[in-house]
């Protein structure tokens, strides 16, 4: 390893599921907290900062830095939707290997639960007039799990890919979820469960879809050189790559690839790792047929072959490639954002501190952030020391 | 062919506020008319409209569409909270591709949200939003045929 190869030496989570203690400042503020003890780094060590959320500033990073009282020399709000830390990965890893910034903090902060109420997926945006690409969409009616729910069909209507297919997903990460004591929903559940639940959008029923949460995490980077001096072992940045195909769901130019198909397998060069080599998937699970495009766009099987890939049982606890280990999107957290979990929890498992969800011995872990409508995709591949 | 054009009707969707660009699209939909854009200089067809073509960055031009079309994919909305679509549950929501190729978001209407395929031939009419504008929305093209 080189001196300035890019590490990830601390992870804090606040408290989720359920917050109404904190506002999204506070979840930024216990996570970061959190992730400074994990690293044993004084906050005054923090020379870059990068964030994104669902706040009514468009100047979120900077606002949140003069709270924060972080005199950055490296800033970025790149925001991407749900995979915003993926792409601040990226970007935070180049910046430490250019020497732009010696230590960089990311944070995330939502209450969406507690402040908002369970409509993101159902709610539409409650737009009164709108103007551009929205005028085009808005009047339709089309709410977000409604954008899923078409590219669940048309994978259906390609490559057979069938509802019992998808709820193996669910199924799978609520087990994990049944091991997480924050996990938002932890009962066990099995596809009859999913395909009884009601229908939100054809073809996708309830238990497809991501819980809506509160919650918020940070994580910091720094040099390899660094990090020897601090308390955990760290993770390393292997490689980060990410990618756009389109914002709105009307723009997909192919309704069953994503971004992914770019990014990931450059992620994958970058890192110098074969899809055969990780050992766990952090996939961003906001509905089930989210993972299944991911998993085929990733290579780890062929396009339409998603569907038989899962039923094998390689993501579940056990298998070979055990996916969403923290209890995922679908049962555990999502507050709106869900891609700093993602790098949490790889972290989680590459350092061995995953308790009964420990995958054994992870060497390698590979986290995917979709952001939008499976948009914009971010990739990361970690590795432990 | 024209579009039908529903006129009259209480419009309780969301307003839209078009710029230049965008009114003569919604101006065209009242006159029953569908465009799209096609680049006079790579002949890159798009939708929905911009001041560019996002093959070649020329500078891009309206054609009139024929109005009909296939469900690419959709999906059957059961579930939403905002008004006015809480009062339409079930409907249908689809990626229609025009016979022109370039692809439009809209209601599938006229038909049982069951009986929506992919594939499923539909074509465009258009209803009347105010301000002399009209959105264009879509049915079975047998619905035509059975008048």
């Amino acid at each position: 390893m080189k001196a300035r190869d890019p590490v990830i030496v601390g992870v804090g989570l606040s408290d989720a599921p359920r917050a109404p203690h904190l506002d999204s400042t506070g979840h930024h503020v216990q996570a970061i907290r959190r992730a400074l003890a994990d690293a044993a780094l004084e906050k005054r060590a923090i020379d870059g900062y990068l964030c994104a959320g669902m706040g009514a500033s468009p100047a979120e990073a900077v606002s949140m830095a003069e709270y924060l009282g972080i005199d950055h020399r490296y800033v970025d709000g790149t925001m991407t939707g749900g995979s915003s830390f993926e792409f601040h990965v990226q970007h935070a890893a180049a910046a430490i290997r250019e020497g732009l910034c010696e230590t960089v903090l990311v944070s995330y902060g939502s209450d969406f639960l507690s402040r908002r109420g369970r409509t993101l997926g159902t709610g539409g945006f409650g737009l009164s007039r709108v103007s551009g690409a929205d005028m085009y969409s808005a009047p339709y009616g089309l709410p977000i799990v409604g954008g899923y729910a078409m590219v669940a069909r048309r994978h259906m209507h390609e490559f057979g890919t069938t509802s019992e297919q998808l709820a193996e997903i669910a199924v799978g990460v609520r087990e994990f979820a049944g091991l997480n004591p924050n996990a938002m929903y932890r009962e066990p559940i099995a596809v009859a469960d999913v395909l009884a639940s009601r229908m939100i959008a054809d073809p996708l029923h309830l238990l497809d879809c991501c819980v809506v949460t509160d919650g918020g995490g940070a994580f910091l980077m720094t040099t390899a050189e660094r990090a020897r001096d601090l308390r955990k072992p760290a993770v390393r940045v292997l490689g980060a790559a990410g990618a756009q195909t389109h914002w709105n769901i009307s723009q997909m130019p192919d309704y069953t690839t994503s971004a992914g198909a770019t990014c990931i397998p450059e992620a994958f060069a970058r890192a110098a790792v074969h899809p055969n080599d990780v050992d766990t998937l952090q996939f961003y699970d906001s509905f089930t047929i989210t993972v299944l495009v991911l998993l085929e766009d990733a290579g780890f099987c062929k396009k339409g072959e998603g569907g038989a890939y899962v039923e094998q049982g390689h993501l579940r606890r056990g298998g070979r490639r055990p996916l969403n280990t923290d209890g995922g999107g679908l049962s555990a957290c999502h507050s709106g954002m869900r891609g700093l979990f993602l790098i949490a929890e790889a972290v989680r498992q590459l350092r061995g501190e995953a308790g009964a969800a420990q995958v054994p011995d992870a060497r390698i872990a590979l986290a995917v952030g979709s952001g939008g409508w499976l948009s914009c995709i971010g990739a990361v591949v970690l590795g432990r020391e | 062919m024209a579009m039908e054009v529903v006129r009259g009707r209480e419009w309780k969707r969301v307003q839209i506020a078009p710029g230049a660009l965008d009114r003569a699209f919604f101006e065209a939909a009242a006159r029953g008319e569908l465009l799209y854009q096609r680049c006079p200089a790579c002949g890159h067809g798009q939708f929905y409209p911009r001041l560019l073509c996002t093959a070649c960055g020329a500078d891009t031009a309206w054609v009139k569409a024929s109005g009909r079309g296939v469900v690419h994919t959709f999906t059957i909305v059961r579930q939403n909270g905002q008004a006015p679509f809480k009062d339409e549950l079930p409907y249908a929501v689809a990626m229609v591709e025009l016979d022109e190729g370039v692809r439009m978001m809209g209601n599938v209407t006229g038909c049982p949200v069951e009986s929506v395929r992919v594939g499923m031939a539909v074509e465009a009419y258009a209803v009347e939003c105010g301000d002399g504008l009209a959105v264009p929305f879509w049915r079975p093209v047998e619905h035509a045929a059975r008048k």
